[in-house]
């Protein structure tokens, strides 16, 4: 096989030719069909027996693809008679890509998008994974994926588009994609969080100046960097006071915590930093017992202050206060939350065991394991119960 | 081949063998993982033997839900009564005859529970009805 397509240099190269054709004034929707062909032809020429691959095989790749995109529009306006204009432009240079990668990722993840078709279009049109690869990935059939899709390059089509993008926007899209290969199984084939933190770099590289998308790619980090850990070999979760730190990815922490560091330094706080920066203090603890909980308490105040509404919040600082205040004072704040609220009772549960009522806390666990949204989850809840009901005394 | 539906059910399943009726959070967690191990071990012997189709655990909370009228919202019914039939999850495979359908389904009710004894949970067995009918001659 032909050495480009042996490695992921067409998957990397993709987005940047669709990248090119979007500058050039291509509509979106069309442009990503012109992309897909022209990918498929690279893939029927370069590998046809003889065949060798272009010098320039993105300069190869945007030529054909430019082809198709005029083919396909002229196909569909020759009753208009609409004139294209060809631009020949030189190749892009790594301002451009820059560039191009926030024009790519701002239409994404554009407001008018449910978050599940943001996440399927990044993944298709940034990450270069195919529908199939998608479909697979998230557990639903190819049509129904390759639909999700075609909607949402409908919908992006007509929007229109403020310079010079909603970052915000696609930083929760990044995220949802990072929860998704985090909380999901390892799906077969595609590591979603990988993923999420390599989209997360281009952007970083994108807007360099960006204090909170620096923020968001260290706390993927410094969360990632504990992945191992969090199951067992049988895909049991494992939480975070009695994971073996010795499996802990270091250099993964030392980058987040370097651009964490960076990113705080330029003095324009943001939940995502906030939320890094209690990630990193836990990662910074060589034991669960050496957690600086007081530290980690004065993050929370200051996430609460970002985001005084969300609840998620509210719930995490409780288990903070739970250890600065004793866990009393953290399950006085749980109980004003909302009964509804996810992972409450289990949150009840934690500090109630930690308050010695052991009773109460594996009743909290098995009401918990039943509102579990995850299976692994639900069985980790039912261990826990399961575990405070088989305690010794 | 013909594919099944085999049925777990957290209620609704005829008398369990006594001794067996211990709810899970009631377990210690070493059998909680014993079970969920063999579990994972029925996947992967029917994936093994090119059987397996799908599995899906489901939660317990859960409504009735149908049609409210025109311009009305869904009408609910639920959570589901204590005395209702509710379905833990599935597991769909395509097998040979009926009788592998069976063996299948005795092998995932002999999974662990307390103590490390076979369950002998009740799997409710069900056919697929194929969309194509079967024409010979």
């Amino acid at each position: 096989m032909n050495e480009l397509l042996r490695d992921d240099t067409l998957r990397r190269l993709g987005p940047q030719v669709l990248g090119v054709l979007v500058r050039r004034g291509a509509d979106f929707a069309t442009a990503e069909d012109a992309v897909q062909e022209a990918l498929l032809e690279a893939v029927r020429r370069w590998d046809a027996p003889g065949a060798t691959a272009p010098s320039d095989p993105k300069g190869w790749l945007v030529t054909v693809a430019w082809r198709k995109f005029v083919d396909a529009r002229r196909a569909a306006s020759s009753r208009a008679q609409r004139e294209i204009r060809v631009t020949l432009e030189p190749p892009t240079g790594p301002t451009e890509q820059a560039d191009d990668t926030l024009l790519l990722l701002s239409r994404c993840c554009h407001p008018a998008l449910s978050p599940a078709s943001s996440v399927a279009l990044t993944l298709r049109a940034l990450g270069g994974l195919t529908t199939a690869q998608i479909a697979r990935a998230f557990l639903v059939p190819e049509a129904t994926m390759a639909q999700r899709i075609s909607r949402a390059k409908k919908t992006v089509t007509g929007e229109r588009f403020s310079e010079p993008g909603d970052v915000r926007a696609v930083l929760r899209v990044l995220y949802l994609i990072f929860n998704e290969g985090f909380t999901g199984s390892p799906a077969d084939g595609v590591d979603l969080a990988a993923e999420a933190i390599r989209l997360t770099r281009q952007l970083v590289a994108a807007v360099p100046e960006d204090a909170e998308a620096a923020g968001l790619l260290a706390l993927l980090l410094l969360h990632h960097a504990r992945r191992d850990a969090r199951t067992t070999a049988a895909g049991e979760l494992v939480p975070l006071d009695r994971q073996d730190r010795a499996r802990w990815d270091t250099a993964t922490i030392a980058e987040g915590v370097g651009l964490l560091q960076r990113a705080l330094a330029r003095d324009r706080l943001g939940p995502y930093q906030a939320q890094a920066a209690i990630a990193a203090l836990h990662d910074d603890a060589a034991t669960a017992d050496e957690t600086d909980w007081p530290q980690i308490l004065e993050w929370y105040d200051e996430l609460a202050r970002l985001e005084p509404r969300n609840p998620v919040v509210a719930l995490n600082r409780a288990v903070a206060v739970g250890h600065v205040d004793g866990p009393l004072a953290g399950l006085r704040l749980v109980e004003t939350l909302d009964a509804g609220l996810p992972r409450r009772d289990a949150t009840a549960a934690y500090l109630h065991e930690r308050a010695g009522d052991l009773d109460e806390a594996a009743r909290r666990y098995a009401v918990a394991a039943d509102a579990a949204t995850s299976a692994a989850e639900r069985t980790h809840l039912t261990k826990q119960a399961g575990r405070l009901r088989h305690a010794p005394g | 081949m013909t594919k099944y539906l085999l049925l777990k059910h957290y209620r609704g399943i005829p008398e369990p063998v006594p001794g067996t009726d211990v709810p899970m959070d009631r377990w210690t967690p070493e059998e909680v993982t014993a079970h969920m191990e063999f579990m994972g071990k029925v996947i992967d012997d029917l994936k093994e033997r090119g059987e397996f189709v799908d599995a899906q655990a489901l939660s317990p909370r859960g409504d009735f839900v149908r049609y409210g009228g025109e311009d009305k919202p869904p009408v609910t019914d639920g959570p589901f009564a204590e005395t209702k039939d509710l379905i833990a999850g599935w597991m769909a495979i395509d097998v040979e005859s009926q009788e592998r359908a069976y063996e299948a389904a005795a092998y995932l009710s002999s999974a662990p529970g307390p103590g490390g004894r076979p369950l002998h949970e009740w799997i409710e067995v069900r056919p697929f009805l194929t969309d194509n009918a079967e024409v010979t001659g």
